[in-house]
């Protein structure tokens, strides 16, 4: 099989995105390198990305699994919540 | 009962929930299950192997109707370095015989749906696509109901069964937050080959399957694992990583998943394969140590949310607990309802009967398993001295060292010295 990019996974997924909903709030002035290089590298959505110092986070794509808060909660990750009711992602085999 | 007062509130329609829900509501209770997600499955993922013995309590025969993916019938554990994989295959006739010895590769969103429809069928009231907030207590801390999405509603006793980020009972204080070494993050891609594929790549029939497991290369010498589960007409492929590991490597989480589908052991079987979802959910890792506190005033905690799992590495068993912690806890509230009494004293009697089950038994079992996983030796040593030994074996080129022996030894001895070796052995044994 050929290698898909992430969105390209990502886009096969069924989402009820909620612009008004970010449940994953950042701190963007968060410089902890070693901190944030954990994070990227561990979101299973790439929905953190580290470019030229500066951390940048969508939510759009979350998959919800409640890494980013674990490694990072009081650090890059202010608040963390599942999304509204019915928004986000829907399995179909799951 | 007034009419907006129920028996009990379930937060949460995974299995440790539905499970719950069923018991309770088959023996005439009032029963609100309130899931957050569009129906029951829908934000739940799973490697892919329930063992059935627990469902079978509950519904006699299940697997006749609910949608199954595979009977379970092969097993495959392999230790990987980035050429190289070294396998256990076990065929044998002894596994899955019977209902309660059987066990079934699974897709969450398929087979939750199904069970939600037994809670329906059941008299459970379900209510879904609505977050539940908070819980709501009294001022004495007593757990009286829920806010969902600014209304209130109430109940004689409250199950928490919202999953392994049970923000609810943080909330309560009766769970602490996660750390990163309790917990691994799973990612994996369902796989559409269709079933004659599956058939012939995995030397299976029709209707059974295989289950695998491989450490090493897949979390790139991390802490984790690879896994990898046929199901009906697709493959459940993925890998697991510890948190507190991960970093270890300069390879991000998505990636580890690419490159354990590019495996010289793997990419074969998935040629012309079609990815048709791609899925991450957390799971639990540090088996006895993390249960939380699991009731008090009018609340109990199932599944998950309890972090009720046990990882061996060469199997993950979460949801047989999840069904049967569901079943323990809608019984325990069975007797608290007779009694009409939902006190912390009343309802410990769910601890108990956890404490008398094969949940408990067998998490204390494994409870020294957490440290054996967590040696680097097994994720790396072991897998890339695996392949040294293989590959100097079976090559024939006219070139390699005659004395074999003594070149096993030194891989052996390089790998670790005999203290060490005596050491593991002794953790391995202990956790027994
Ligand atoms: C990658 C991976 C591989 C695994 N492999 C296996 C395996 O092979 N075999 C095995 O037995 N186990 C395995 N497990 C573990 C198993 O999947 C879990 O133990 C099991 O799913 C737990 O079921 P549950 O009902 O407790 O929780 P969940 O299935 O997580 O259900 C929780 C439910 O609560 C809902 N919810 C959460 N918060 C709220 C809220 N505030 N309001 C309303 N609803 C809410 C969620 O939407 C969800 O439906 C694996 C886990 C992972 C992640
Ligand atoms: S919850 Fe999971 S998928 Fe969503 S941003 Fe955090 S790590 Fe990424």
């Amino acid at each position: 099989m050929k290698r898909m990019a992430i969105e390209n996974k990502l886009a096969l997924n069924v989402f009820h995105t909620e612009d008004n909903d970010p449940h994953i709030e950042i701190d963007k002035e968060y410089a902890n390198e070693e901190e944030i290089r954990k994070v990227v590298l561990a979101c299973p959505a790439e929905c953190y990305k580290y470019i030229d110092g500066k951390v940048t986070f969508s939510h759009l794509g979350c998959l919800e699994c409640g890494t980013c808060r674990v490694l990072s909660h009081g650090k890059l990750v202010k608040s963390w919540n599942h999304p509204f009711g019915s928004v986000g992602v829907l399995y179909r085999q799951g | 009962m007034g009419e907006d007062k129920f028996d009990v509130i379930i937060v949460g329609g995974g299995l440790a929930g539905l499970t719950a829900g069923i018991v309770l509501a088959e023996q005439g209770l009032e029963v609100l299950l309130i899931e957050r997600g569009d129906y029951c499955g829908s934000k739940n993922v799973t490697g892919g192997r329930l063992y059935g013995h627990s469902l079978e309590k509950v519904i006699p025969g299940f697997a006749e109707e609910a949608p199954i993916e595979r009977v379970i019938k092969k097993e495959r554990i392999s230790l990987m370095t980035e050429d190289t994989s070294v396998d256990i295959g076990i065929t044998s006739k002894k596994f899955s015989t019977e209902p309660e010895n059987t066990s079934y590769s699974v897709l969450r969103a398929k087979f939750d749906r199904w069970l939600e429809g037994k809670a329906e069928e059941a008299g459970v009231m379900l209510v879904q696509g609505i977050r539940v907030d908070h819980v709501l207590t009294d001022e004495d801390g007593k757990v009286i109901g829920i806010d969902a999405a600014e209304e209130e509603m109430y109940a004689d006793c409250v199950i928490l069964a919202d999953g392994v980020n049970s923000l609810l009972a943080q909330e309560l204080g009766m769970k602490k937050e996660l750390e990163p070494d309790q917990v691994a993050v799973g990612a994996k891609e369902v796989i559409k080959l269709g079933e004659e594929v599956i058939n012939e790549r995995f030397g299976v029939q029709s209707g059974e399957g295989v289950a695998w497991m491989a450490a090493g290369d897949p979390t790139a010498g991390g802490f984790g694992g690879g896994f990898l589960y046929t199901n009906k007409d697709s493959v459940s492929i993925g890998v697991v990583a510890t948190l507190s590991d991960i970093g270890y490597s300069d390879i991000s989480v998505p990636n580890l998943v690419d490159r354990f589908k590019e495996h010289p052991a793997i990419a074969p079987l998935l040629e012309g394969g079609e990815t048709e979802e791609y899925a991450a959910h957390l799971v639990s890792e540090d088996g006895i140590y993390m249960v939380p506190e699991l009731y008090r005033d009018g609340v109990l905690v199932v599944g998950d949310a309890a972090g009720l799992v046990v990882n061996l590495g060469f199997t993950v068993r979460g949801m047989d607990f999840a069904i049967e912690s569901g079943r323990l806890a809608a019984e325990t509230i069975l007797k608290a309802h007779e009694m009409r009494d939902y006190s912390a004293k009343m309802l410990s009697a769910y601890e108990k009967a956890l404490e008398d089950s094969f949940v408990f038994r067998d998490m204390r079992a494994y409870k020294g398993f957490p440290a054996l996983t967590a040696n680097r030796m097994i994720y790396k040593n072991l897998p890339e001295t695996a392949d040294e030994i293989v590959t100097k074996l079976f090559t024939v080129d006219g070139k390699q060292d005659p004395d074999l022996v003594s070149f096993l030894l030194q891989s052996l001895l390089g790998m670790a010295s005999p203290a060490q070796l005596l050491g593991l052995a002794g953790t391995a044994l202990e956790s027994l």
